[in-house]
């Protein structure tokens, strides 16, 4: 299987090539047939590889494949490589699983649009980007996907490009992207300046071994942390993903929540040697990472629209997984990864079913007890909603717990408190979303409920089997308190993460204690959204009267949006405006103008010159003459 | 028997003043292209006197370089005189100013 | 050597210009059959310098050279792996151009095709030439075409636009030369015989003072070909009012004669001037990556976006020459070819927007892309391209370049990289202004797709940006022993200063195994 891995991104990227070259050409049935075995055929692929490694204890990893060079110009160079260990299997089996589950849940969501065989295109194009970058053995090359990711998720946002908020959310994911990946350009350009490569291997070896350290190893992963606050939506690049929400439902599950958005947190554990090697860059992660957590939880809670919702809490469950990684519990970081790819998936697979079957409808004002008639997504959607929540023994309690014990193992505990803040608001704001959709009076409008159906079971089938992995995906990463060998996603991910940078163990009581407390939180969040919008549904009205200025805020997500607007956009648009008008046109053009009516105003004040009579020319020839002579001869 | 250089050279000096006299007296292009005719070959006759003197080859060929210029001169610009008399009923120089700036 | 084959790629479309004076010039077809196939010929004749290039030697290759003025004024053309490039580029454009201008050129199509090929004489002998009075005469002679170009089949300002773009390009060349008299003259005193040779006067070590002001004089005309800020304001206008075609080869090929002139000339002959000037040029790089990026991004017109965006680029450009390394020299090459193909493939863009909608203003656009969706796909395309997108060839350009510029000064780098948000942002914004949203205009709804003439202007064009994006070796392999070659001859020079006290103007000094042919 060694000889295989490389293999894992190619077909989605044969089958894409194929549907945009030849797409017009293809029956609808074959596009299905062809985007969705393509990705299963790198899931079988990634399975093969996956428990290949286990087979290969003792070889040496990661896993290389140089399939060619690909760039090199003088010092710099770069190869078109491949590489695999346990953090690209982890990634490799959670994009192409949840792709996989996202392609055929699409066939029935897309079933009616005129776009599918664009869609299914851009699907399978943003596979083999995501592939690219989860197994790239250089940085150059991972840059590739990280930036081609961008780009689908670009095309996919807008993919109904007509909606002129689309094209604008699609737009503002690139360009807000952009900005982070500048900082993570200049930090790979410090990388391949310093180490003469960009490989995660050499990379290793040059932190291993003392070219990067101190300082200017902060400064290296702060810049490559820039990248990632843009990418996986972090504070203060974190804007474009509630706009993102434009694009198609399961876009928003396989890009937006699954896979693209934690390529920061891939990009942070995969380089753990580097953020270790610094002192405070790690710190600096970990502060972003709660304080996002918190921040996003806020703004999730006052929300209507229900993708917003879900917007909010993936933006807040990717500040939980850079805190991990921040206080250097990268394996916890990236089980919460792994956990929160089916669990969130699987909450924007349902919601896309509940607003499938509403036709369009995404306010979940104008929802409400549609458990009865969803009886296939209400299920599935209450195992997300609790597995995100933290309850014991769902998939996401585990994750979590094992983010916020690290982070107070490490001494840090007013992270850990935000975490746990931030854990209560996650219950909260997700059981009001389960009990605001699907349960308590219903304020369907009319026109939504003749048309009012369970969707098909080619959407449903996928949601019930990441309600499964939802509920079981926990148990490979128990808590240290089961045993030193419990943790198996801990050990599995071992040779990848530096030792020095796990967390060190806490007393047994203390970590029992500490789960209580997350067990404790989740509950008290559900209880609180009970008590809200199933025991006294007046109790948000009243709230949000008493304080009228905490709720505006939050309604309006801090008003960042318009800050941004307000503060940088518009003051460049008009700036530049001025410098054109006032420096391009009058300045510069003013000058090669006005040097131009010089030159005419001097040619006409010396015209007296020009009578136009030859014999005025004559003598002037002959005065001159004269002078010449003159001066030769005295 | 030799006619010393310098008389060839008072000729040619000669010559020339009364092209020049004559080119800033007479009004009309004709008379004008005339002068201007003699000015050349005072020229002319001075190269040629120097090239006896000096048993000096070249300024001989200046002399048909010269010739041959203003043979293509006097083409070209007696055709030019005709076409402005055509045109302007006028030869006269006063009347003609059309390149004023 | 059998062939004259820069000759040959160089004077066969002059010879077919001649020929096509004689030409009926309502015979539509058979005008562009001919035009079509003798750029078709030149561009295969130039392949076959692709093919038969030595990657392993740094000096000129396919060298022509015979006496022509005396005083050092010879005809000398050759091709290494700096020009090698540019030359495929102009070659290759050519055709696409000339298709392009199919159904956009509707009179004097005769006088077209005849200036657009002694355009591309006047193009290529700028590449070509390796004496520098021969580059002058190319330089020259490539301004007059385009004079006409854009003066004849230009829009409303066309005669304000090229009386600026001659007066700009002018005023730059008289002092170059100038300089070139000058060097020639020192040149003389030096050693004794004349030589306009470039690589026999790069030889010449010259005093700093002097370099200075030969370095001015040549520097700024490369400057305003480029163009560098602030010398840029001819630009837009220029584009704005030229025909599409003229559009492509003006900013293609044309600005590339300013960038590849400091590369061959300006660089070499001057380097101790060049590195006294190095923070002022650079910093007028950086203001014009950052300055052509804002100002595209308040353009109402897409044509003027497209040129300041130009302007930026070209900053790139200029700030990975100035690097005076290899990574930064092989990316400016690089960005060079890859700015001409996608800003090429953004006029033709626009070309086709305007043959339909006779208006290049962005409002009157919005939601092409329902319209038109092959259009959009390879509209698109380019745009990524010059947004710089990994997969496609401005990511392999920019990334070289921005490590280029990155060894040689890292604050410059830091503030370079806004060119990838900027990049982004004009493009990206004007892309869904133009082409996303609802259908704001009646007209689009009759806007046909494109042709298959169209189509075929476009895809090659595609096909290169993917074939330098993904495979950048087939091209960097052949400029690599070049490049190196001359970073080692301005990094090893004999260097002079200004404080150790040489007043002779010259110093030259000739090895005897090295003597200069007479």
């Amino acid at each position: 299987m060694r000889d295989l891995f490389w293999l894992i991104p190619f077909p989605p990227a044969a089958s894409a090539l194929a549907l945009i070259l030849f797409g017009r050409f293809l029956s609808r049935k074959w596009v299905t047939i062809q985007a969705c075995g393509s990705v299963l055929v790198s899931f079988l692929l990634s399975i093969f590889s996956f428990a290949g490694l286990f087979g290969s204890a003792g070889e040496s990893l990661p896993w290389i494949k140089i399939l060619s060079p690909w760039i090199k110009a003088g010092a710099f160079g770069a190869d078109f490589g491949f590489q695999f260990d346990p953090l690209s299997a982890v990634m490799v089996l959670v994009v192409t699983g949840v792709g996989l589950l996202i392609h055929v849940y699409s066939v029935g969501y897309m079933a009616h649009d005129k776009g599918y065989t664009r869609y299914f295109a851009y699907l399978n194009l943003f596979m083999f980007a995501m592939l690219l970058l989860v197994l790239a053995s250089n940085m150059v090359l991972m840059f590739v996907g990280w930036e081609g990711v961008g780009l689908c998720s670009y095309l996919l946002i807008g993919f109904w490009f007509e909606r002129k908020s689309a094209s604008a959310a699609g737009k503002k994911a690139f360009i807000v992207n952009r900005i982070g990946d500048a900082g993570f350009l200049l930090g790979l350009l410090f990388l391949l300046t310093i180490v003469g490569s960009s490989d995660f291997t050499a990379i290793n070896g040059a932190v291993r071994g003392g070219t990067i350290g101190g300082g200017l190893a902060t400064l290296i992963a702060l810049l490559l942390f820039v990248g990632a606050t843009g990418k996986s939506a972090q504070i203060p690049l974190y804007i474009w993903l509630p706009d993102a929400m434009e694009g198609p439902t399961p876009v928003s599950a396989l890009i937006h929540a699954a896979t693209m958005v934690t390529a920061g947190v891939y990009m942070v554990a995969r380089l753990n040697v580097l953020f270790g090697a610094s002192g405070s860059a790690g710190d600096v992660v970990a502060i972003i990472g709660a304080a996002t957590a918190v921040f996003a939880a806020t703004m999730a809670l006052t929300q209507n629209d229900i993708k917003r919702v879900l917007a909010y809490s993936t933006i807040s469950q990717l500040g939980y997984m850079f805190l991990g990684c921040g206080v250097g519990a990268y394996a916890a970081g990236v089980f919460h990864l792994a956990t929160h790819a089916f669990f969130k998936s699987l909450l924007f697979l349902s919601a896309g079913s509940v607003i499938h079957a509403l036709s369009g409808e995404q306010d979940m004002r104008k929802m409400g007890g549609l458990r009865k008639y969803l009886p296939r997504t209400y299920p599935p959607f209450l195992v997300g909603a609790i597995a995100i929540s933290g309850v014991p023994f769902l998939s996401g309690f585990f994750s979590k717990d094992a983010i916020l014990t690290s982070a107070f193992a490490q001494g840090k505990t007013i992270l850990w408190a935000l975490g746990l803040a931030g854990a209560i608001m996650t219950a909260f704001y997700m059981f009001r979303l389960i009990f605001m959709t699907f349960h308590g009076p219903e304020r369907i409008s009319e026109e939504a409920k003749s048309h009012l159906h369970e969707s098909p079971k080619v959407m449903t089938v996928p949601l019930a089997i990441l309600a499964v992995f939802s509920i079981i995906a926990g148990y490979v990463g128990l808590p240290a308190i089961l045993g030193e060998k419990a943790d198996l996603f801990r050990r599995f991910l071992a040779p990848v993460i530096s030792p020095a940078a796990e967390a060190r163990a806490l007393s047994i009581g203390a970590e029992g204690l500490l789960i209580l407390a997350s067990a404790g939180a989740a509950f008290l969040g559900i209880f609180v959204a009970y008590l809200f919008y199933i025991r006294s549904p007046h109790l948000p009205q009243a709230l949000a009267d008493r304080l009228p200025f905490v709720h505006k805020l939050l309604y309006n997500k801090y008003y960042v949006d318009e800050a941004v607007g307000a503060v940088v956009i518009r003051p460049l648009i008009r700036g530049s405006d001025l410098v054109y008008s006032g420096f391009d046109l009058k300045v510069i053009d003013g000058a090669i103008n006005g040097s131009a009516a010089a030159a005419g105003f001097f040619g006409k004040a010396l015209s007296f010159l020009q009578t136009g009579f030859v014999k005025d020319y004559a003598f002037a020839f002959l005065l001159g003459v004269a002078l010449i002579l003159g001066v030769f001869l005295f | 028997m030799t006619v010393p250089a310098g008389y060839f050279f008072v000729l040619s000096l000669v010559l020339f003043v009364l092209g020049i006299v004559a080119f800033f007296v007479k009004r009309d292009l004709i008379s004008q292209f005339m002068a201007i005719e003699v000015m050349l070959n005072s020229a002319n006759l001075a190269f040629l006197a120097l090239a006896r003197q000096a048993h000096f080859a070249d300024a001989q060929v200046v002399v048909f370089f010269i010739i041959t210029v203003a043979a293509a001169e006097a083409a070209i610009g007696l055709a030019i005189v005709l076409v402005i008399f055509r045109r302007r009923k006028s030869i006269r120089t006063a009347d003609l100013n059309s390149l004023k700036g | 050597m059998s062939m004259p084959l820069l000759s040959l790629i160089t004077f066969l479309p002059l010879a077919a210009a001649v020929l096509l004076i004689f030409f009926p010039k309502d015979r539509k077809r058979l005008l562009y059959g001919f035009a079509l196939g003798v750029t078709v010929a030149v561009f295969a004749a130039s392949l076959i310098l692709y093919f038969g290039f030595d990657s392993a030697a740094a000096g000129p290759q396919f060298v022509e050279r015979t006496a022509w003025l005396g005083f050092g004024i010879q005809y000398h053309v050759g091709v290494d792996g700096i020009s090698l490039f540019l030359v495929l580029l102009t070659t290759f454009l050519l055709p696409l151009v000339l298709l392009s201008s199919w159904s956009y050129i509707r009179e004097r199509i005769k006088e077209y095709l005849i200036f657009m090929l002694l355009l591309e004489t006047g193009i290529l002998g700028v590449f070509l030439s390796l004496n520098l009075f021969l580059f002058y005469v190319f330089w020259e002679a490539a301004l007059i075409p385009m004079y006409f170009l854009i003066g004849i089949w230009g829009g409303k300002r066309r005669v304000y636009a090229t009386m600026k773009f001659v007066l700009f390009t002018m005023a730059g060349s008289l002092l170059m030369l100038a300089a070139i008299f000058t060097l020639s003259s020192l040149f003389f005193k030096a050693t004794g015989t004349y030589s306009l040779n470039v690589f026999d006067q790069a030889r010449m070590v010259l005093n700093p003072r002097l370099q200075t002001w030969l370095f001015l004089a040549f520097g700024l005309a490369f400057a305003i070909k480029v163009p560098m800020f602030p010398f840029h304001t001819w630009l837009p206008d220029a584009h704005v009012e030229a025909p599409t075609g003229a559009s492509i080869l003006l900013a293609a090929v044309l600005l590339k004669m300013g960038s590849y002139g400091f590369l061959r000339f300006a660089i070499p002959l001057f380097p101790d001037a060049v590195e006294r000037f190095l923070p002022v040029l650079s910093v007028l790089c950086l203001i014009g990556i950052i300055y052509g990026g804002l100002m595209a991004l308040i353009q109402k017109d897409i044509k003027s976006l497209v040129a300041y965006s130009s302007v930026s680029h070209m900053g790139l450009v200029m700030l990975a020459v100035f690097s005076l390394n290899v990574e930064g020299t092989l990316g400016a090459i690089y960005q060079m070819l890859n700015h001409g193909l996608s800003t090429g493939a953004l006029f033709l863009a626009v070309g086709i927007l305007y043959e339909r909608a006779h208006t290049r203003l962005i409002r009157d656009f919005g939601g092409v892309s329902k319209q038109m969706p092959v259009f959009s796909a390879f509209f698109l395309i380019a745009v990524l391209s010059s947004a710089g997108l990994p997969g496609l060839n401005g990511f392999i350009g920019e990334i070289t370049c921005l490590y280029g510029v990155f060894a040689a000064n890292k604050v410059y780098a830091a503030l370079a990289v806004t060119t990838l948000i900027l990049g982004a942002a004009y493009l990206l914004w004007m892309f869904q202004r133009v082409m996303q949203g609802p259908v704001t205009n009646e007209k689009i709804l009759s806007f046909p797709d494109m042709s298959w003439r169209e189509i075929a202007c476009f895809a090659p064009i595609v096909v290169l940006m993917f074939w330098m994006g993904i495979a950048p070796r087939a091209f960097t392999g052949k400029m690599d022993a070049s490049v190196t070659a001359y970073v080692h001859r301005i990094k090893g020079r004999e260097r002079v200063f200004v404080q150790k006290a040489v007043p002779s103007p010259v110093s030259f000094r000739l090895d005897a195994e090295e003597r200069l042919p007479r």
